[in-house]
Formats: C-alpha cells, sequence, structure tokens
C-alpha cells in the first residue's frame, strides 16, 4: 500500500515538475531564438551603426538602420510617464493607505483595478480620438500626436501597477513605527511622510520599476498616439517612434534585411526589459534583507 | 479523480470548439452579391466536382476582393474549402515562397529580388488610391506634382494650394506598407516623404485625417468612407469609371504570386483560373476593384 503511494506521489511530483518546465523552456527558446535571430542583422549593420544610427530608413534604395532614435524616444517615453505618473500614483497610494476613509478607499480601489484592467487598444483609441486633437488645439500645434501624447496615455497605464505595489508597501509598515512618531507628537502627515514612506521605500521602488517595465514594453496603444515617425525626439510635440512600435508596425510587411534588424531591435528591448527585472529583483530583495 | 475526468472532458470541450470556430472562420467575409453571380459565372468548375482546399495568405487590402471570390468559388463548389490570412503583403509573398499556402496576395508589384527567387505575379485587378483630407478642408482638387510637393515637404500650407492658412499634416502608412510603396511609387515621393504620422492600418489613417482638419492621408479607395474627403487628382474624382479607363492616376495593381517549378493542385488551379480569366470580374468589380481582363 505505502509503495503505491509512493508510486502515485512520484508520478504526480513528475507531472508538476514538468508543468513547471514549460514555463522556463519558454523563457529559454525566446531567449535563444531572439538572440539567434537577432544577432545576424547587427553584424552586417555593425553594432554602433545599428545602436547609434540616428537615421532608419528600412524600406529606402539604400537602407540605413540606425536605431538610437528608437531608443532614445523609449528612454524619454518611460522617463516622462514615470514623471508624470508617479507623483499622482504614489501620493494616491499614501491617501488611500493611509487617510482615506473605508468607503472611499473601496471605491477609488476598484476603479483602479479597472483601468489595470482595460486593454491598451481602448487606451490607445481614446488617445487617438481624445488627447491627440485635445493636444492640437491646446498648443496649437499641427498635429497632437507626439511624443507628449504618448508619454500622458504610459503614465496613465503605469498608475494601476504603482498604486497598487505601493499600498502593499505602505501596509506592510508595522503599526507601532507610526504609534510611536504619532506618540512623540508628530502630526498624522508628518508620521506618514517621515515614517511610513521611508519605512516602505523599497517597496515603492519597485512599484516604479514595475510601471518603468509597464511602460517600455507597451506597444499598441502608443502606437496609436505617437505618430510613429522615426525622428530623433528632439521635443515634445514631435511624431516619434518607440522601439516597440517600430517592431510592431514593420514586421508585418518586412523581409530580408530589415526583418532581421526588426528581430535585432527586439533583441534590444528584451535586453532593456531583463535590465529592469534585474532591477526590480534587487529592489525586491533589499526589502526581505530588511 | 472525477474532479481530474470532469477537467479533461472540459478541456476537450473547449478544443473541440476551438476547433470549429476555427474552420468556420474564413467564410467570415462577407460577400452578398457574389452568391447569385457564382451560379452563372463559374458552371465550368462545378462540373469538375472538385473537393480540398485552396489556401491565400497576404495582402490585407484584398481582403474585401478576396473574399467575395473565395465565397462565390466555394458557392460553386461545395466540397471546396477557402483558406484566406490577411497578414500583409509581404508576409504572403513569404509564405508562398515558402510553401506554406497556394496562391500569395500582394497589393504591389513583386520586387526584383522576389521575382529572381522564382516567383510569378499575375495581375488580377486594379485599385485606386484615394487622397484624403478632412471634410472641413476647402482644398477639391490636386495634381500629381502638387501632390508629391505636398508630401516631401516643399509645400507645407494649404494656402499654397487655395486652402485656409494651416500647416499641412502628412499622414500616411508604415514602411513596407502596399499601400504606402504603392502611392509613393506612384507619385513618386519615394523615401522622400515627410511624414507627421505613420500609421498601420487604413482605418488608422482615416480615422486620423477625419480627427484633424489640416491633415492629409491616403487610402484604398474601397474603404474610403464619408467622414473623410477623397479629393480629385488632376481634375479626376477616384471612383471604379475612372479608374478602369486609366483617367484616375493613382492606382496599384492587386497580384496573385505563385512559384515557379511549383504545380498548383487542381483545385488552386481551378481557382486560379476563376479569379483571373474574366468570369469572376463582376464580383472583382463589386468588392471597389478594376478587373484587368
Amino acid at each position: 500500500m505505502k509503495k503505491r503511494t509512493n508510486l502515485f506521489e512520484t508520478v504526480i511530483h513528475g507531472i508538476f515538475l514538468l508543468l513547471g518546465l514549460i514555463t522556463v523552456g519558454c523563457v529559454l527558446l525566446i531567449t535563444v531564438y531572439l538572440i539567434l535571430s537577432g544577432i545576424p542583422a547587427i553584424r552586417q549593420i555593425g553594432l554602433f551603426k545599428f545602436l547609434f544610427g540616428s537615421k532608419w530608413a528600412s524600406t529606402a534604395a539604400e537602407p540605413e538602420f540606425g536605431i538610437l532614435p528608437f531608443i532614445l524616444t523609449s528612454v524619454y517615453g518611460t522617463a516622462g510617464a514615470i514623471v508624470v505618473g508617479v507623483p499622482i500614483g504614489f501620493l494616491t497610494a499614501v491617501y488611500l493607505a493611509k487617510i482615506a476613509p473605508k468607503g472611499v478607499r473601496r471605491v477609488m480601489e476598484q476603479a483602479v483595478s479597472m483601468l489595470a484592467g482595460i486593454p491598451s487598444v481602448v487606451y490607445g483609441l481614446v488617445g487617438m480620438m481624445v488627447l491627440v486633437p485635445g493636444l492640437r488645439k491646446l498648443f496649437h500645434i499641427p498635429d497632437g500626436s507626439s511624443l507628449l501624447a504618448a508619454i500622458l496615455v504610459l503614465a496613465v497605464m503605469i498608475l494601476p501597477s504603482i498604486i497598487k505595489m505601493s499600498i502593499t508597501a505602505l501596509e506592510a509598515v508595522p503599526k507601532e513605527y507610526e504609534d510611536a512618531s504619532l506618540a512623540l507628537g508628530a502630526t498624522p502627515e508628518e508620521t506618514y511622510f517621515r515614517v511610513s514612506v521611508p519605512a516602505a521605500k523599497s517597496g515603492i521602488a519597485a512599484a516604479v520599476v514595475l510601471g518603468v517595465g509597464r511602460a517600455i514594453g507597451e506597444a499598441m496603444a502608443v502606437m496609436m498616439v505617437a505618430g510613429n515617425v522615426p525622428n530623433m525626439p528632439n521635443s515634445l510635440f514631435q511624431s516619434v517612434k518607440f522601439l516597440t512600435t517600430a517592431v510592431a508596425s514593420e514586421m508585418s510587411y518586412s523581409s530580408g534585411l530589415q526583418k532581421q534588424a526588426l528581430f535585432s531591435i527586439a533583441l534590444v528591448l528584451f535586453l532593456f526589459i531583463m535590465l529592469i527585472n534585474a532591477a526590480l529583483n534587487f529592489f525586491l530583495k533589499g526589502d526581505k534583507t530588511k | 479523480m472525477k474532479k481530474i475526468i470532469s477537467i479533461a472532458l472540459a478541456a476537450m470541450l473547449v478544443f473541440a470548439m476551438a476547433g470549429c470556430s476555427k474552420s468556420e472562420a474564413p467564410t467570415a467575409t462577407t460577400a452578398v452579391p457574389a452568391q447569385t453571380e457564382a451560379q452563372t459565372q463559374a458552371p465550368e468548375a462545378t462540373a469538375a466536382a472538385l473537393t480540398g482546399t485552396v489556401a491565400t495568405d497576404g495582402s490585407t487590402s484584398m481582403e474585401k476582393v478576396i473574399g467575395a471570390l473565395g465565397e462565390a468559388f466555394m458557392e460553386a463548389n461545395p466540397g471546396v474549402n477557402f483558406t484566406y490570412n490577411p497578414t500583409g503583403s509581404g508576409s504572403g509573398i513569404t509564405a508562398v515562397s515558402e510553401g506554406r499556402c497556394d496562391i500569395g496576395l500582394s497589393s504591389r508589384s513583386l520586387k526584383d529580388d522576389e521575382k529572381a527567387s522564382g516567383l510569378i505575379e499575375t495581375v488580377l485587378a486594379y485599385d485606386g488610391i484615394a487622397v484624403i483630407v478632412n471634410p472641413a478642408n476647402g482644398v477639391e482638387d490636386l495634381d500629381l506634382e502638387t501632390i508629391a510637393k505636398i508630401y516631401t515637404g516643399e509645400i507645407t500650407n494649404w494656402s499654397e494650394v487655395g486652402g485656409s492658412d494651416a500647416e499641412i499634416v502628412l499622414v500616411g502608412r508604415e514602411a513596407g506598407s502596399g499601400t504606402r510603396s504603392g502611392f509613393e511609387e506612384i507619385v513618386d515621393v519615394k523615401d522622400k516623404c515627410q511624414y507627421r504620422q505613420e500609421l498601420t492600418s487604413t482605418g488608422d489613417v482615416i480615422t486620423a485625417v477625419s480627427q484633424n482638419p489640416d491633415a492629409i492621408g491616403y487610402a484604398s479607395l474601397a474603404s474610403v468612407k464619408d467622414t473623410v474627403k477623397a479629393v480629385k487628382v488632376a481634375g479626376v474624382a477616384p471612383s471604379e469609371e475612372t479608374v478602369k479607363d486609366g483617367t484616375y492616376l493613382i492606382q496599384r495593381p492587386f497580384v496573385l504570386v505563385t512559384k515557379e517549378g511549383v504545380t498548383l493542385s487542381p483545385v488552386a488551379q481551378a481557382f486560379f483560373d476563376y479569379a483571373t480569366g474574366g468570369a469572376a470580374n463582376d464580383i472583382i468589380t463589386a468588392a471597389g476593384v478594376v478587373p484587368v481582363n
């Protein structure tokens, strides 16, 4: 009887292991595939020319494959989204975690969850129909689709992850810290910002990194509002193309070196996201050792 | 144990359903006028009592015309399953060269290197590309040269071409799009366009132009809606008649791509003959493009 149970256990154990390996296998497959298909174009174009070339003309008679405009756009766009989104998200999280009455908190958390559930194409559509014409009128520019429009859309898109992670981090702060601060005569606001927030800082940093990851990987929504012309991002009102949109918009029609170069862009994007993941792990680990 | 069985059954059910919907997908393209014409126009195909699958893959611009043709062909040959995979011209050409489909669909002529790799093009029809502006725009008529100047950034203000004093906003398609390369080749502005927006679908271009009173864009004639205004080119308004008689200048081919040395299956060959032989001209016309034969 015991032997049978053991056999059963082993089989079940094997099945679970197999299922777990599917995930690992997918990651490995994608990594290997991206590296293998991304390297040839970089080799043909030259790493320096590829990364630091400022002109992208993939279908021209004499094609040029410089992705610096995409890299800078992705970096600026993500940074902009963080600058706009983090203060809003962070302060919302402090309010919801510490100050808000229960009823308000319930309603607002529902709203945040719903915001997280909206598909990115809907963000793009609303951006295209409302934000882009709005920016055009507001700033008296010929066309509203621009880096700024993409930043604003991304800022809204990263709000839910920032708010939710920050709330979790703030709630993990031991109540004794706050009680001690209040007992010493600090006002509630002083307590939240001088005691709770510093105690939760690694969690909040992780929230920001998560927001960066979400922003840099977004394709659909920015494709619909950014204009998608491979310009160097010299102004907020310029039409720009992100790393993600460069891959997504040209892939379906591409061939030859152009297609290989798109894989190389994907590889660069992949490395960026790996870096962000590493940063995230770093912050989360820092939280645990405390 | 019961739970496991029920989960397995549920999974099987889901798979079965997925299978069903998959096989139904290709027929989803609507072609109302096609049905009646099919019987009268493809009698030679019916006689052969064909069975099998015709797989096509490629240009999204050709969806309307190829959907109508496929529908009519299936109507005439009940044993035939016709599939269309809207992936884009480049993907369709790749698919046929790799043998993943019977006939590739391209809304541009084949490039030289593609021809050199053993692909053959057969023009099915011509599609007019309409130059569209916002309905609020006063400009009605532009000639090819002016359009070229507008797209290369030589003319940047609508007042230079008879409109209001506002900067022209150029909207176009992404690099590699069949509509874009068709437009740029015909207007002779290849790789010189100073786009403000590069969008990835005809629908997006139409939306962008309808949202901005100073925008100008281009789109397949068949998909132009009344949210935008198609301007005359050199005095000729784009329409089926003007594309057919050649007076409307901005037009491009819809191409069936096959591979040299690869014999089409009998059923694919029958479809190819049916589509290009002139028998299906009414269906092609009904889809908003102009048949060759």
